[in-house]
């Protein structure tokens, strides 16, 4: 991290933020959706906007994801920069037909002749009791659609760097916001500021096994890592932030030094993003530095469960990234 | 009929009368168009209507031969619905519309040898050969594309609509779809959307009345289509898709409405395609009868008798109107074949923008 800034921000500010700054910047930037006006959005991510911005910029929608979809995909296509707000990811499911038939899809269709610069902000994963449909992370979905970019920032620099990138890319773009990250507190430089998409960061270096983290498991993964090293494990943790298009140099590079590498996030394994970077790393020059085979450690495939205990173990924790990261680091040893 | 200070007892009849009260009767074009309309404008009408014939006779023929990858969808014999709503626009107004959209693309004013080389799936076509004639779009002619997602371009509309008014612009859209279309949950979210927001489009449904191979009849439980309209607190109304003049005039009215602020209103337009939904369809769904009698009200030859009956235009002068489309079109097919293919190479670097 290049900040020297001492200001914190929480990981929600840094998202209002960033919108805030873009606004300002451009009259043709203007945010969309549910409750996002006076309510300041379901999780108050907007809030004070309406207030700046007025209705027009800061405009509430009918209970219509489809239409909402359909708002930010059209005006984008006359060229302004939407950026629509989901009330949860699972009900992107309402809007996929926009998003995955319209707005990925124009650009290469109509023979590169127009562009489609939006981004779509989702709220996502498990942790908050709210049930199986409104908890899903469902980025292996988006990253399978050509024409669309995936943003998961792990931290409030990163929300603020990467969303302002997205908002200024030209094409559609996923912005998953973790629920449980956005009261996270972390240094935010007060000036307007771009990470470009496609740059992984190593959030920690160590030398005996990567642990590949996007999201919320990256904190897990960082404090994992921390009680790891008092058993003299050290672990490098890498984010790629942006899972499409991805990094995959600084993974490749960290797991060719370490040898080892356990890839965890929180949707469901089976056909999880963990798949997609398992095979990067196999099919890299990594391959002939891996000492143990690739391991994965992900959510359970089954819905997000209401009940603490039971929506605590149907995703990986702390706990859990230490115990296979500890296996992995003495596998065949 | 008054249906005010009725008692619960009355509340069926109520109900019935209420139906038949938004059930709009079909509006038919009014004669006087023939005299404002200038001579140009009506000769522009034709020209479009045939060329859309014959393209689409001619897109059929080089099918058969073998000539065309994949399939296409033929909206012959709803000519006038397309060419009499986007007669009504000015140059820089937009339209976006749906697979079966070779009507709108030639009526707004596409190059048909452009044209026939995207069906060929030729670099030089409107889509670079990428999208074939379900995704026909021409975004500097104001041809915001076709989308083969039935009521998918509908929600897209609301965004390019709201676009224009945010930046106080003076065009309008219109929004094409189908019957089938107007089933779909895109259709009322939609519509409802554009409502609240006063967008300056029209949503015009080409009800050709068969999605696939479903009636319409068979699919809602309405006489017609414009009184969906109601449940979005804007005006509806059913022409006769047939006469180019009833829809000119229709959508005329709701462009101007768009136009001054007043929101959205929908169309419906009510015609008939002749051929199947697709190149699958054997139409084991319909009679010949039905096919034939739809064949006798056919859009162009009512229109040239209209310019006929009303002495606009000579029996010569609407003939040579019509070779002159035919030609057009002829040439237009033969040099697109001539055009090369495009390269595989590099279409990975086409999907995102820079």
């Amino acid at each position: 991290m290049s900040t020297e800034t001492k200001r914190e921000l929480t990981y929600l500010e840094a998202v209002r933020e960033a919108m805030v700054q873009e606004m300002r910047l451009d009259k043709e930037v203007f945010l969309i959706g549910e409750d996002v006006g006076i309510y300041g959005g379901a999780f108050g991510v907007s809030k004070g906007m309406i207030e700046e911005f007025g209705p027009e910029r800061v405009r509430d929608t009918p209970i219509s994801e489809a239409a909402i979809a359909g708002a930010a995909t059209g005006a984008a296509l006359m060229g302004m920069r939407p950026i629509m707000e989901i009330m949860f990811m699972d009900f992107l499911t309402i809007s996929m037909n926009q998003l995955v038939n319209a707005a990925a899809k124009m650009r290469f269709m109509f023979g590169g002749k127009c562009s489609i610069p939006m981004v779509i902000r989702a709220p996502s994963g498990s942790g908050t009791g709210a049930a199986a449909q409104h908890s899903q992370s469902l980025e292996a979905w988006f990253v399978n659609v050509p024409g669309i970019k995936v943003v998961a920032p792990s931290s409030p620099y990163d929300a603020k760097g990467l969303l302002t990138a997205a908002i200024r890319d030209n094409n559609p773009v996923l912005f998953m916001e973790h629920k449980l990250l956005y009261r996270l507190k972390g240094p935010v430089p007060e000036e307007s500021y771009c990470i470009p998409l496609q740059s992984a960061e190593v959030k920690r270096e160590g030398r005996d096994l990567t642990i590949v983290a996007y999201s919320i498991m990256v904190p897990r993964a960082m404090e994992a890592a921390e009680k790891l090293a008092a058993e003299g494990i050290e672990v490098e943790v890498v984010d790629p932030r942006c899972l499409k298009p991805l990094d995959a140099e600084t993974i490749i590079r960290s797991v060719s030094k370490t040898s080892r590498v356990l890839i965890t996030h929180e949707a469901p394994l089976t056909g999880g993003f963990g798949g997609e970077l398992a095979a990067v790393i196999a099919g890299s020059e990594a391959f002939d530095y891996l000492d143990a085979p690739i391991r994965r450690l992900a959510g359970l495939n089954v819905p997000i469960p209401y009940n603490r205990t039971l929506e605590r173990a149907a995703v990986p924790q702390v706990e859990d990234i230490v115990a296979a990261a500890r296996a992995l680091a003495l596998e065949g040893k | 009929m008054a249906s005010d200070n009725v008692t619960i007892e009355d509340s069926e009849d109520l109900m019935t009368k209420l139906k038949n009260k938004v059930d709009k009767v079909i509006v038919s074009g009014s004669q006087q168009l023939l005299n404002t309309l200038p001579r140009e404008k009506l000769a522009w009408m034709l020209q479009r209507m045939c060329e859309i014939r014959y393209f689409e006779e001619k897109a059929e023929d080089l099918y058969v031969r073998g000539l065309v990858h994949g399939t296409m969808h033929l909206s012959i014999g709803q000519e006038a619905g397309s060419v009499g709503s986007i007669a009504t626009l000015k140059p820089e107004d937009l339209i976006i519309h749906h697979h079966r959209g070779h009507g709108h693309t030639i009526a707004k004013g596409a190059n048909l040898t452009t044209m026939f080389a995207e069906f060929l799936g030729k670099e030089a076509g409107y889509c670079r050969g990428r999208g074939g004639s379900m995704h026909i779009a021409d975004i500097s002619g104001g041809n915001l594309g076709a989308t083969g997602v039935v009521g998918g371009g509908i929600p897209t509309a609301v965004g390019i609509a709201l676009a224009l008014q945010m930046r106080r612009s003076e065009q309008i859209l219109l929004s094409y779809f189908g019957d089938g279309a107007s089933n779909e949950g895109e259709f009322h979210e939609s519509l409802n959307m554009a409502s609240i927001w006063k967008l300056p489009v029209v949503f015009i449904c080409d009800n050709n009345q068969y999605g696939m191979s479903m009636n319409v009849k068979k699919a809602m439980n309405i006489e017609n289509i414009s009184t969906r309209a109601s449940s979005y607190g804007i005006p509806g109304k059913t022409v006769d898709g047939n006469d180019v003049l009833a829809v000119y005039e229709a959508v005329m009215a709701a462009g101007e409405y768009a136009r001054s602020g007043k929101g959205p209103s929908l169309i419906d337009c009510l015609s008939y395609r002749w051929r199947g939904h697709s190149k699958s369809d054997r139409n084991l769904y319909r009679t010949p009868q039905e096919i034939d009698e739809w064949k006798h009200k056919c859009p162009i030859r009512r229109f040239k008798q209209v310019l006929l009956d009303a002495a606009v235009m000579t029996g010569d002068e609407v003939e040579a109107i019509d070779q002159a489309a035919k030609v057009a079109i002829d040439r237009a097919a033969e040099e697109a074949l001539t055009f090369p293919e495009p390269s595989p190479e590099n279409m990975e670097d086409e999907v995102y923008a820079l």
